[in-house]
Protein backbone atom coordinates (compact mmCIF):
# COMPACT_ATOMS: atom_id res chain seq x y z
CA UNK A 1 0.00 0.00 0.00
CA UNK A 2 3.13 2.23 1.08
CA UNK A 3 4.88 1.85 -2.71
CA UNK A 4 1.37 2.73 -4.24
CA UNK A 5 1.34 5.68 -2.63
CA UNK A 6 5.04 6.55 -3.20
CA UNK A 7 3.94 5.08 -7.00
CA UNK A 8 1.34 7.56 -7.58
CA UNK A 9 2.69 10.64 -5.79
CA UNK A 10 5.41 10.40 -8.18
CA UNK A 11 3.36 9.81 -10.84
CA UNK A 12 1.16 12.88 -10.36
CA UNK A 13 4.58 14.92 -9.32
CA UNK A 14 5.19 14.05 -13.29
CA UNK A 15 2.37 15.55 -14.09
CA UNK A 16 2.19 18.97 -12.69
CA UNK A 17 6.20 19.54 -13.18
CA UNK A 18 6.78 21.67 -16.02
CA UNK A 19 10.08 22.03 -16.96
CA UNK A 20 9.72 25.53 -18.90
CA UNK A 21 7.79 27.10 -16.14
CA UNK A 22 10.31 28.91 -13.95
CA UNK A 23 10.59 29.84 -10.47
CA UNK A 24 10.65 33.39 -10.24
CA UNK A 25 13.51 33.63 -7.54
CA UNK A 26 15.66 32.07 -10.77
CA UNK A 27 14.84 34.52 -12.76
CA UNK A 28 15.59 37.52 -10.43
CA UNK A 29 18.99 35.41 -9.22
CA UNK A 30 20.38 35.45 -12.87
CA UNK A 31 19.88 38.50 -13.52
CA UNK A 32 21.64 40.07 -10.29
CA UNK A 33 24.22 37.77 -10.42
CA UNK A 34 25.03 38.16 -13.79
CA UNK A 35 24.40 42.19 -13.68
CA UNK A 36 27.10 42.13 -11.21
CA UNK A 37 29.48 40.05 -13.39
CA UNK A 38 28.88 42.67 -16.10
CA UNK A 39 30.03 45.65 -14.15
CA UNK A 40 32.78 44.08 -12.49
CA UNK A 41 34.14 42.80 -16.21
CA UNK A 42 33.38 46.24 -17.44
CA UNK A 43 35.34 47.89 -14.70
CA UNK A 44 37.93 45.80 -13.90
CA UNK A 45 38.54 42.92 -16.31
CA UNK A 46 38.11 44.96 -20.02
CA UNK A 47 39.80 48.06 -19.42
CA UNK A 48 42.90 46.42 -17.75
CA UNK A 49 42.92 44.24 -21.37
CA UNK A 50 42.50 46.89 -23.56
CA UNK A 51 45.08 48.98 -22.01
CA UNK A 52 47.95 46.42 -22.36
CA UNK A 53 46.72 45.99 -25.70
CA UNK A 54 47.22 49.44 -26.26
CA UNK A 55 50.18 49.48 -24.52
CA UNK A 56 51.41 46.82 -26.97
CA UNK A 57 50.27 48.66 -29.82
CA UNK A 58 52.27 51.96 -28.74
CA UNK A 59 55.20 49.77 -27.56
CA UNK A 60 55.75 48.06 -30.84
CA UNK A 61 54.39 51.24 -33.03
CA UNK A 62 57.46 53.10 -31.22
CA UNK A 63 60.12 50.30 -31.70
CA UNK A 64 59.08 50.59 -35.19
CA UNK A 65 59.18 54.56 -35.37
CA UNK A 66 62.67 54.35 -33.31
CA UNK A 67 64.33 51.98 -35.79
CA UNK A 68 63.09 54.25 -39.33
CA UNK A 69 64.69 57.30 -36.91
CA UNK A 70 67.63 55.19 -36.56
CA UNK A 71 67.92 53.97 -40.04
CA UNK A 72 67.02 57.75 -41.42
CA UNK A 73 70.01 58.93 -39.10
CA UNK A 74 72.38 56.23 -40.61
CA UNK A 75 70.88 56.86 -44.13
CA UNK A 76 71.63 60.33 -43.47
CA UNK A 77 75.39 59.96 -41.85
CA UNK A 78 76.11 57.60 -45.10
CA UNK A 79 74.81 60.15 -47.57
CA UNK A 80 77.18 62.67 -45.52
CA UNK A 81 79.80 60.53 -45.72
CA UNK A 82 79.71 59.69 -48.96
CA UNK A 83 79.51 63.31 -49.91
CA UNK A 84 82.62 64.18 -47.87
CA UNK A 85 84.58 61.17 -49.86
CA UNK A 86 83.23 62.46 -53.03
CA UNK A 87 84.12 66.12 -51.90
CA UNK A 88 87.88 64.67 -51.10
CA UNK A 89 87.99 63.16 -54.34
CA UNK A 90 87.56 65.76 -56.12
CA UNK A 91 90.06 67.73 -54.56
CA UNK A 92 92.70 65.66 -55.10
CA UNK A 93 91.92 65.64 -58.20
CA UNK A 94 92.14 69.43 -58.29
CA UNK A 95 95.10 69.40 -56.82
CA UNK A 96 96.72 67.36 -58.74
CA UNK A 97 95.40 68.98 -61.99
CA UNK A 98 96.40 71.94 -60.54
CA UNK A 99 100.39 70.05 -59.84
CA UNK A 100 99.93 69.35 -63.28
CA UNK A 101 99.44 72.64 -64.69
CA UNK A 102 101.63 74.01 -62.32
CA UNK A 103 104.81 71.46 -63.46
CA UNK A 104 103.88 72.48 -66.70
CA UNK A 105 103.96 76.04 -66.84
CA UNK A 106 107.26 75.79 -64.45
CA UNK A 107 108.72 73.92 -67.22
CA UNK A 108 107.66 76.11 -69.81
CA UNK A 109 109.04 78.88 -68.07
CA UNK A 110 112.48 76.79 -67.45
CA UNK A 111 112.64 76.09 -71.27
CA UNK A 112 111.98 79.81 -72.04
CA UNK A 113 114.24 80.84 -69.29
CA UNK A 114 117.14 78.58 -71.07
CA UNK A 115 115.82 79.75 -74.03
CA UNK A 116 116.60 83.20 -73.05
CA UNK A 117 119.98 82.12 -71.46
CA UNK A 118 121.13 80.26 -74.69
CA UNK A 119 120.11 83.21 -76.58
CA UNK A 120 121.86 85.52 -74.64
CA UNK A 121 125.40 83.87 -74.61
CA UNK A 122 124.87 83.01 -78.32
CA UNK A 123 124.64 87.08 -78.77
CA UNK A 124 127.33 87.21 -76.43
CA UNK A 125 129.31 85.34 -78.55
CA UNK A 126 128.63 86.76 -81.63
CA UNK A 127 129.89 90.00 -80.31
CA UNK A 128 132.54 88.63 -78.91
CA UNK A 129 133.78 86.97 -81.69
CA UNK A 130 132.49 90.14 -84.07
CA UNK A 131 134.33 92.18 -81.55
CA UNK A 132 137.84 90.07 -82.03
CA UNK A 133 137.18 89.49 -85.96
CA UNK A 134 137.23 93.39 -86.19
CA UNK A 135 140.40 93.40 -83.80
CA UNK A 136 141.37 91.01 -85.97
CA UNK A 137 140.70 92.24 -88.87
CA UNK A 138 142.37 95.78 -87.55
CA UNK A 139 145.34 94.09 -86.85
CA UNK A 140 145.69 91.95 -89.97
CA UNK A 141 144.99 95.12 -92.00
CA UNK A 142 147.88 96.55 -90.29
CA UNK A 143 150.38 93.97 -91.07
CA UNK A 144 149.26 93.18 -94.16
CA UNK A 145 150.33 96.78 -95.06
CA UNK A 146 153.38 95.48 -93.32
CA UNK A 147 153.45 92.67 -94.92
CA UNK A 148 152.69 93.73 -98.49
CA UNK A 149 155.00 96.29 -97.66
CA UNK A 150 157.72 94.00 -96.91
CA UNK A 151 157.02 91.66 -100.14
CA UNK A 152 156.86 94.31 -102.38
CA UNK A 153 160.52 96.03 -101.49
CA UNK A 154 161.59 92.47 -101.47
CA UNK A 155 159.43 91.59 -104.79
CA UNK A 156 161.27 95.06 -106.20
CA UNK A 157 164.84 94.04 -104.93
CA UNK A 158 165.26 90.75 -106.43
CA UNK A 159 165.05 90.45 -110.31
CA UNK A 160 161.32 89.10 -111.34
CA UNK A 161 163.00 87.59 -114.46
CA UNK A 162 161.78 84.53 -114.52
CA UNK A 163 158.91 82.30 -112.52
CA UNK A 164 161.17 80.12 -110.75
CA UNK A 165 162.30 82.94 -108.97
CA UNK A 166 159.32 84.71 -108.64
CA UNK A 167 158.29 81.89 -106.73
CA UNK A 168 161.30 81.26 -105.18
CA UNK A 169 161.17 84.88 -103.47
CA UNK A 170 157.27 83.99 -102.28
CA UNK A 171 158.53 80.49 -101.33
CA UNK A 172 161.05 82.35 -98.90
CA UNK A 173 158.71 84.77 -97.89
CA UNK A 174 156.60 82.38 -96.92
CA UNK A 175 159.28 80.88 -94.95
CA UNK A 176 160.35 83.43 -93.43
CA UNK A 177 156.74 84.06 -91.99
CA UNK A 178 156.49 80.22 -90.34
CA UNK A 179 159.88 81.03 -89.18
CA UNK A 180 158.85 83.97 -87.89
CA UNK A 181 162.32 85.62 -88.82
CA UNK A 182 161.14 88.80 -90.26
CA UNK A 183 162.96 88.64 -93.18
CA UNK A 184 161.44 91.82 -94.01
CA UNK A 185 160.80 93.64 -91.21
CA UNK B 1 -3.23 -3.92 -7.56
CA UNK B 2 -0.47 -6.26 -7.80
CA UNK B 3 0.30 -4.52 -11.03
CA UNK B 4 0.73 -1.27 -9.62
CA UNK B 5 2.90 -2.65 -6.91
CA UNK B 6 4.91 -4.18 -9.91
CA UNK B 7 5.20 -0.92 -12.06
CA UNK B 8 6.72 0.95 -9.03
CA UNK B 9 9.57 -1.43 -8.51
CA UNK B 10 10.51 -1.06 -12.40
CA UNK B 11 12.36 1.18 -13.94
CA UNK B 12 11.90 4.70 -13.57
CA UNK B 13 12.89 6.57 -16.17
CA UNK B 14 14.41 10.35 -15.51
CA UNK B 15 12.15 13.05 -16.08
CA UNK B 16 11.69 16.61 -15.12
CA UNK B 17 11.63 15.47 -11.32
CA UNK B 18 15.65 15.31 -11.43
CA UNK B 19 15.90 18.18 -12.15
CA UNK B 20 14.06 19.48 -9.61
CA UNK B 21 16.73 19.20 -6.40
CA UNK B 22 16.07 19.83 -2.73
CA UNK B 23 17.53 22.95 -1.19
CA UNK B 24 20.86 22.64 0.32
CA UNK B 25 19.70 25.49 2.63
CA UNK B 26 17.51 28.61 3.04
CA UNK B 27 15.61 27.86 0.07
CA UNK B 28 19.33 27.59 -1.96
CA UNK B 29 19.46 25.03 -4.66
CA UNK B 30 22.64 23.49 -6.20
CA UNK B 31 22.30 25.75 -9.46
CA UNK B 32 21.78 28.69 -7.84
CA UNK B 33 25.23 28.09 -6.31
CA UNK B 34 26.47 27.50 -9.09
CA UNK B 35 25.35 30.40 -10.91
CA UNK B 36 26.83 32.47 -7.80
CA UNK B 37 29.89 30.37 -8.43
CA UNK B 38 30.42 30.46 -11.99
CA UNK B 39 30.51 34.58 -11.79
CA UNK B 40 32.97 34.19 -9.09
CA UNK B 41 35.39 32.28 -10.99
CA UNK B 42 34.77 34.19 -14.42
CA UNK B 43 35.76 37.58 -13.00
CA UNK B 44 38.33 35.64 -10.62
CA UNK B 45 40.27 34.01 -13.54
CA UNK B 46 39.81 37.12 -15.76
CA UNK B 47 40.76 39.64 -13.10
CA UNK B 48 44.13 37.87 -12.20
CA UNK B 49 44.49 37.26 -16.11
CA UNK B 50 43.89 41.34 -16.52
CA UNK B 51 45.46 42.53 -13.74
CA UNK B 52 49.48 43.24 -14.84
CA UNK B 53 48.59 44.36 -17.69
CA UNK B 54 52.00 43.53 -19.31
CA UNK B 55 53.23 44.16 -22.73
CA UNK B 56 55.12 41.15 -22.96
CA UNK B 57 52.33 39.07 -21.52
CA UNK B 58 52.54 35.55 -19.09
CA UNK B 59 51.08 32.88 -19.18
CA UNK B 60 48.19 33.17 -18.02
CA UNK B 61 47.24 36.79 -19.32
CA UNK B 62 48.23 35.29 -22.42
CA UNK B 63 45.38 32.63 -21.94
CA UNK B 64 43.11 35.55 -20.50
CA UNK B 65 43.74 37.69 -23.79
CA UNK B 66 43.29 34.46 -26.14
CA UNK B 67 39.72 34.08 -24.22
CA UNK B 68 38.83 37.87 -24.47
CA UNK B 69 40.05 38.37 -28.01
CA UNK B 70 37.99 35.43 -28.63
CA UNK B 71 34.83 36.75 -27.95
CA UNK B 72 35.65 40.93 -28.36
CA UNK B 73 37.41 40.06 -32.27
CA UNK B 74 35.73 37.08 -33.88
CA UNK B 75 31.92 37.90 -32.53
CA UNK B 76 31.78 41.58 -30.98
CA UNK B 77 34.09 43.30 -33.83
CA UNK B 78 33.32 40.99 -36.60
CA UNK B 79 29.37 41.27 -36.09
CA UNK B 80 28.65 44.31 -34.72
CA UNK B 81 31.57 46.85 -36.59
CA UNK B 82 34.44 48.29 -35.55
CA UNK B 83 32.63 51.25 -34.70
CA UNK B 84 29.67 49.99 -32.15
CA UNK B 85 31.70 47.12 -30.97
CA UNK B 86 33.55 48.44 -27.64
CA UNK B 87 30.44 49.25 -26.21
CA UNK B 88 28.94 46.01 -26.15
CA UNK B 89 32.38 43.61 -25.85
CA UNK B 90 32.05 43.73 -22.04
CA UNK B 91 28.64 42.17 -21.92
CA UNK B 92 29.22 39.94 -24.71
CA UNK B 93 32.58 39.15 -22.73
CA UNK B 94 30.90 38.37 -19.99
CA UNK B 95 28.14 36.94 -21.22
CA UNK B 96 29.87 34.54 -23.31
CA UNK B 97 32.26 33.12 -20.45
CA UNK B 98 29.10 32.94 -17.30
CA UNK B 99 27.11 30.63 -19.48
CA UNK B 100 29.83 28.63 -20.39
CA UNK B 101 31.39 27.73 -17.55
CA UNK B 102 27.90 27.41 -15.94
CA UNK B 103 27.23 24.48 -18.99
CA UNK B 104 30.12 23.38 -17.89
CA UNK B 105 29.88 22.38 -14.56
CA UNK B 106 27.61 19.44 -16.28
CA UNK B 107 30.53 17.64 -16.67
CA UNK B 108 32.90 18.64 -13.84
CA UNK B 109 32.94 16.15 -11.42
CA UNK B 110 30.78 16.90 -7.55
CA UNK B 111 28.69 19.81 -9.80
CA UNK B 112 27.17 17.54 -12.60
CA UNK B 113 24.67 19.63 -13.19
CA UNK B 114 23.64 22.19 -15.81
CA UNK B 115 22.32 25.67 -14.17
CA UNK B 116 20.65 26.63 -17.29
CA UNK B 117 18.91 23.44 -17.18
CA UNK B 118 16.69 25.44 -14.81
CA UNK B 119 14.20 27.24 -17.51
CA UNK B 120 14.00 30.25 -14.77
CA UNK B 121 17.98 31.30 -15.16
CA UNK B 122 17.66 31.29 -18.88
CA UNK B 123 15.08 33.42 -19.39
CA UNK B 124 16.32 35.86 -16.90
CA UNK B 125 19.59 36.23 -19.54
CA UNK B 126 16.95 36.05 -22.67
CA UNK B 127 14.89 38.72 -21.26
CA UNK B 128 18.10 40.80 -20.44
CA UNK B 129 19.38 39.89 -24.17
CA UNK B 130 15.77 41.23 -25.54
CA UNK B 131 15.44 44.57 -23.72
CA UNK B 132 19.14 45.46 -24.54
CA UNK B 133 18.90 44.71 -28.04
CA UNK B 134 15.74 46.68 -28.26
CA UNK B 135 17.07 49.25 -26.34
CA UNK B 136 19.95 49.69 -28.15
CA UNK B 137 17.65 49.79 -31.46
CA UNK B 138 15.08 52.33 -30.19
CA UNK B 139 18.17 54.72 -28.68
CA UNK B 140 19.81 54.74 -32.27
CA UNK B 141 16.40 54.73 -34.32
CA UNK B 142 13.60 56.07 -32.26
CA UNK B 143 10.56 54.01 -31.03
CA UNK B 144 8.77 54.25 -34.69
CA UNK B 145 12.03 53.76 -36.46
CA UNK B 146 13.18 50.86 -34.54
CA UNK B 147 9.62 49.23 -34.89
CA UNK B 148 10.11 50.30 -38.98
CA UNK B 149 13.31 48.97 -39.13
CA UNK B 150 12.34 45.73 -37.82
CA UNK B 151 9.17 45.26 -39.11
CA UNK B 152 9.18 46.87 -42.61
CA UNK B 153 11.03 44.66 -44.91
CA UNK B 154 13.15 47.29 -47.26
CA UNK B 155 12.91 46.65 -50.83
CA UNK B 156 9.30 44.66 -50.65
CA UNK B 157 6.39 46.79 -52.18
CA UNK B 158 2.32 46.72 -52.00
CA UNK B 159 -0.01 44.54 -50.44
CA UNK B 160 2.68 42.07 -49.93
CA UNK B 161 3.90 43.80 -46.94
CA UNK B 162 0.49 43.28 -45.32
CA UNK B 163 1.46 39.80 -44.80
CA UNK B 164 5.19 40.57 -44.04
CA UNK B 165 4.92 43.23 -41.43
CA UNK B 166 3.41 41.01 -39.00
CA UNK B 167 5.70 38.25 -39.84
CA UNK B 168 8.53 40.40 -39.59
CA UNK B 169 7.39 41.95 -36.32
CA UNK B 170 6.98 38.86 -34.69
CA UNK B 171 10.03 37.13 -35.86
CA UNK B 172 12.52 40.15 -34.70
CA UNK B 173 10.83 41.01 -31.97
CA UNK B 174 8.25 38.64 -30.36
CA UNK B 175 10.26 35.18 -31.31
CA UNK B 176 13.59 35.82 -30.50
CA UNK B 177 13.66 35.68 -26.92
CA UNK B 178 11.57 32.86 -26.88
CA UNK B 179 13.94 30.55 -29.31
CA UNK B 180 17.39 32.17 -27.45
CA UNK B 181 16.02 30.79 -23.76
CA UNK B 182 14.58 27.31 -25.13
CA UNK B 183 17.74 26.70 -26.94
CA UNK B 184 20.06 27.03 -24.51
CA UNK B 185 17.19 25.67 -21.64
CA UNK B 186 16.34 22.77 -24.00
CA UNK B 187 19.87 21.71 -25.02
CA UNK B 188 21.12 21.85 -21.65
CA UNK B 189 18.18 19.89 -20.29
CA UNK B 190 18.46 17.19 -22.79
CA UNK B 191 21.68 16.95 -22.91
CA UNK B 192 22.04 15.84 -18.63
CA UNK B 193 18.65 13.74 -19.25
CA UNK B 194 20.78 11.93 -21.78
CA UNK B 195 23.60 11.50 -19.52
CA UNK B 196 21.07 10.13 -16.35
CA UNK B 197 19.06 7.94 -18.38
CA UNK B 198 22.01 6.03 -19.72
CA UNK B 199 23.77 6.30 -15.66
CA UNK B 200 20.66 4.82 -14.34
CA UNK B 201 19.71 2.28 -17.27
CA UNK B 202 23.14 0.91 -17.50
CA UNK B 203 22.77 0.38 -13.59
CA UNK B 204 19.70 -0.62 -13.62
CA UNK B 205 20.40 -3.15 -16.33
CA UNK B 206 23.32 -4.59 -14.69
CA UNK B 207 22.42 -4.58 -10.65
CA UNK B 208 18.62 -5.05 -11.13
CA UNK B 209 18.46 -7.40 -14.40
CA UNK B 210 21.65 -9.00 -14.59
CA UNK B 211 22.42 -11.96 -17.03
CA UNK B 212 22.97 -10.78 -20.91
CA UNK B 213 21.08 -7.46 -19.83
CA UNK B 214 24.24 -6.59 -17.56
CA UNK B 215 26.45 -6.84 -21.31
CA UNK B 216 23.49 -4.12 -23.10
CA UNK B 217 23.90 -1.94 -19.39
CA UNK B 218 27.82 -1.90 -20.22
CA UNK B 219 27.40 -0.92 -23.71
CA UNK B 220 24.85 1.77 -22.20
CA UNK B 221 27.80 3.33 -20.10
CA UNK B 222 30.02 3.43 -22.85
CA UNK B 223 27.37 6.04 -24.80
CA UNK B 224 27.54 7.73 -21.00
CA UNK B 225 31.06 8.33 -21.87
CA UNK B 226 30.71 9.18 -25.32
CA UNK B 227 27.47 10.88 -24.75
CA UNK B 228 29.19 13.14 -21.94
CA UNK B 229 32.05 14.23 -24.44
CA UNK B 230 29.41 14.97 -26.85
CA UNK B 231 27.94 17.26 -24.19
CA UNK B 232 31.05 18.82 -24.23
CA UNK B 233 30.79 19.84 -27.40
CA UNK B 234 26.99 21.32 -26.77
CA UNK B 235 28.01 22.79 -23.66
CA UNK B 236 30.63 25.52 -25.78
CA UNK B 237 28.65 25.63 -28.85
CA UNK B 238 24.95 26.35 -26.85
CA UNK B 239 27.52 29.31 -25.00
CA UNK B 240 28.73 30.58 -28.96
CA UNK B 241 25.17 30.39 -30.13
CA UNK B 242 23.82 32.12 -27.09
CA UNK B 243 26.66 35.06 -27.03
CA UNK B 244 26.78 35.02 -31.35
CA UNK B 245 22.83 35.51 -31.87
CA UNK B 246 23.38 38.12 -29.15
CA UNK B 247 25.97 40.49 -31.26
CA UNK B 248 23.70 39.82 -34.38
CA UNK B 249 20.31 41.10 -32.83
CA UNK B 250 22.27 43.74 -31.50
CA UNK B 251 24.21 44.55 -34.90
CA UNK B 252 20.57 44.55 -36.78
CA UNK B 253 19.42 46.87 -34.07
CA UNK B 254 21.85 49.30 -35.01
CA UNK B 255 21.73 48.62 -38.85
CA UNK B 256 20.58 51.48 -41.10
CA UNK B 257 18.93 49.24 -43.70
CA UNK B 258 18.29 45.65 -44.07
Amino acid sequence: MHTLTTALVVQAEEETLNPLVPHTVEIVLSLIVFGILFFAVRKFVVPAFEQAYAERTAAIEGGIAAAESKQAEADARLAELEAQLADARHEAARIREEAREQGAAIIAEMREQAQTEATRIVENGKTQIEAERQQAVTSLRAEVGALATGLAGRIVGESLEDEARQSRVVERFLADLETGTPGVN
Amino acid sequence: MSSLIILAEEFVPPGPQDFELPAIALGVTKPMVQLVLAAIIVFAVFYLAARKRAVVPGRLQFAGEQGYNFVRNSMSRDIIGAHDFMKFTPYLFALFFFILVNNVFATIPFFEFPTFSRAGMVYGLAAMSWVIYNAVGIKKHGFLGYLKLQSVPSGVKGPILALLIPLEFLSNILVRPVTLALRLFANMLAGHLLLILFALGGEYLIVEMGGAYAAVGILSWVMFIAIAFLELLVQFLQAYVFVLLNAMYIQGALADEH
